[in-house]
């Protein structure tokens, strides 16, 4: 099922500044899919459409099938927004804040619930504690707890991890993992490329207000990571210069590189090895190199 | 009808109010008082009765009135703006909850506030003068469209602002001159035939005129009129706010 579908999205300002540019995107139900991309690519414009907070200028959002604008009261009702700056009201008890959250979404008050939430964000303890009391980390905390207050089927991340510590970094990816497992569709946007290859199912990129690419994580790492094959020999160059220049290996000192790309050619590393043996050249070593989605990442943005 | 988001508004507001009692009631109730002891018992003493009523009565409804409309404005325009300036209004804007819901959340909570200070002014101008009201119904009746009406102006006001300054520049330029020549303090009967007619243009003419009238039963104008004056400001509010939600207008970008 989609959760998300986006068709022919555009977002202009009266500036002239064309923020989105024909956005086409879907997103399955219970799916993590993140979304790349650097400043000002239009990340959070886009989150703020699809949450009613920025208005489109044309195309089309649906959440679960229905209108985001027409039916915006059921669609509303299903999403949960961490929106990417801390704002929250200082002087409001932590707890206060997540009841207001969930009567805001209309939801029965439910203590049990949120006991749950305040438990599984380690903030429990600091329930009645006023907000501006907090640390930074903290504070983004309570900020995706008031998200999952109203119990979201879709919860939206805009860079949830910006300036938290790597400890807590992890414990988020846990606790998004957890939620996934619970049907929670997550859409999250990040700059942390490591961010997007340890949790997300798929991986959009955009660039200028366009999507780049949309593709599942494993694929899209195979379909444009270069595979690099380092061959550690124990003979001269020379026995083997039509082999390196055949196969274009790049030489240090007794290192032969062999790099392949799908998209660019076919593997021949088979056939490099069949010859280097035919040639008696003794391997001392083989080490295989994929190439990690930062790589790809700034491939992509860098065209 | 998402009446639950409603009172999650609601009681946010109220409970920011009682967060900060000394701003929000005790500030309002001494000034009035002040008012009380410098107008009323050491100048009101020199001028005597005004249309039938002793001048510190008298002065009674043109204060609660004076209180009522600056406590409204301020409370809604702040109410809505702050989020604003904050941030958290991404809240209210992702919820499922219609422009008429928050309106309604943001307005009462603004309207509930100038009414209980409204209520304290008046209890506590009775420490210091007897009280007469001639028409307990329509004296509340009129406390709460006032105050409802007021609220949606400051609501307006909230939305449109985009700095603190902005938030102050109609209550401190337009609303405090138009209530003092608006009849606080002095019927308009009192003035010069040219200042009087000057007055009737005035829209709080009518609000402090009506408003008088459920205390003492005199009125410079026609309570009818009155009613009528508050209830086309108010259904132009609303028209107003529909408009602004319907657009976004300052809201969302």
């Amino acid at each position: 099922m989609i959760a998300i579908g986006i068709k022919n999205l555009n977002k202009s300002y009266e500036n002239g500044l064309k923020a989105l540019k024909n956005i086409n995107l879907s997103v399955r139900s219970g799916e993590i899919f993140a979304l790349l991309g650097p400043n000002g690519a239009g990340k959070s414009t886009l989150i703020n459409i699809i949450c009613g907070i920025s208005k489109k200028t044309s195309g089309k959002v649906t959440i679960f099938g229905k209108d985001n604008i027409l039916d915006y009261k059921f669609t509303r009702s299903k999403i949960g927004l961490v929106p990417q700056e801390i704002a929250t009201d200082s002087f409001e008890k932590v707890i206060n804040t997540l009841k207001f959250s969930r009567g805001l979404f209309n939801k029965v008050p439910s203590d049990e619930y949120l006991s749950f939430i305040l438990k599984s964000l380690n903030l429990v303890t600091k329930k009645n504690n006023q907000i501006r009391t907090l640390s930074g980390g903290m504070k983004r905390r309570v900020m995706i707890a008031k998200a999952l207050s109203h119990e979201p089927k879709i919860l939206f991340l805009d860079e949830p991890t910006a300036g938290v510590d790597v400890n807590l970094r992890k414990t988020l990816w846990n606790f998004l993992n957890k939620l996934k497992k619970n049907g929670v569709t997550i859409f999250l946007t990040t700059h942390y490329i490591e961010e997007a290859e340890n949790i997300a199912d798929r991986i959009g990129i955009i660039n200028n207000g366009e999507i780049v690419i949309t593709e599942n994580k494993k694929k899209l790492i195979d379909k444009l990571g270069e595979k690099k094959i380092i061959i550690t020999i124990n003979s001269s160059h020379n026995k083997i210069s039509y082999i390196t220049k055949k196969y274009q290996l790049k030489k240090n000192k007794n290192k032969l590189s062999y790099i392949y790309n799908s998209k660019k050619n076919v593997d021949l590393s088979a056939s490099l090895l069949s010859d280097l043996v035919k040639s008696s050249v003794k391997i001392d070593d083989i080490e295989i190199e994929k190439s990690n989605l930062e790589e790809i990442f700034l491939n992509m943005v860098e065209k | 009808m998402n009446l639950r988001g409603i009172f999650a508004i609601y009681h946010f507001e109220m409970s920011r109010m009682f967060r900060t009692v000394s701003q929000s009631i005790a500030s309002p109730v001494l000034s009035t008082a002040l008012y009380f002891i410098v107008f009323g018992s050491a100048i009101g003493s020199k001028i005597g009765n005004i249309d039938g009523v002793n001048y510190t009565s008298f002065l009674v409804p043109g204060l609660i009135m004076l209180t009522i409309l600056n406590q409204s404005v301020s409370n809604a325009s702040f109410g809505i703006y702050f989020p604003k300036f904050s941030g958290t209004i991404y809240e209210i804007l992702s919820a499922p909850i219609s422009p008429i819901e928050i309106t309604c959340g943001y307005v009462l909570a603004a309207a509930s506030k100038s009414v209980l200070v409204g209520l304290i002014i008046l209890i506590t101008s009775a420490f210091f003068i007897e009280i007469t009201i001639l028409h307990p119904f329509w004296m509340l009746l009129f406390l709460i469209l006032m105050s409802i009406t007021f609220s949606l102006f400051g609501f307006i006001i909230g939305i449109w602002a985009n700095d603190f300054q902005k938030i102050q520049l109609i209550p401190s330029f337009i609303l405090t001159p138009l209530t003092f020549l608006g009849g606080s303090f002095y019927s308009i009967g009192m003035l010069p035939d040219f200042w009087q007619k000057l007055s009737y243009v005035n829209p709080i003419v009518y609000l402090i005129s009506s408003f008088r009238w459920s205390f003492y039963g005199k009125s410079d104008v026609n309570v009818v009129v009155s009613i009528s004056a508050t209830l086309f400001f108010l259904v132009l509010c609303m028209v107003f706010v529909s408009w602004i939600f319907k657009t976004g207008y300052k809201i969302k970008t």
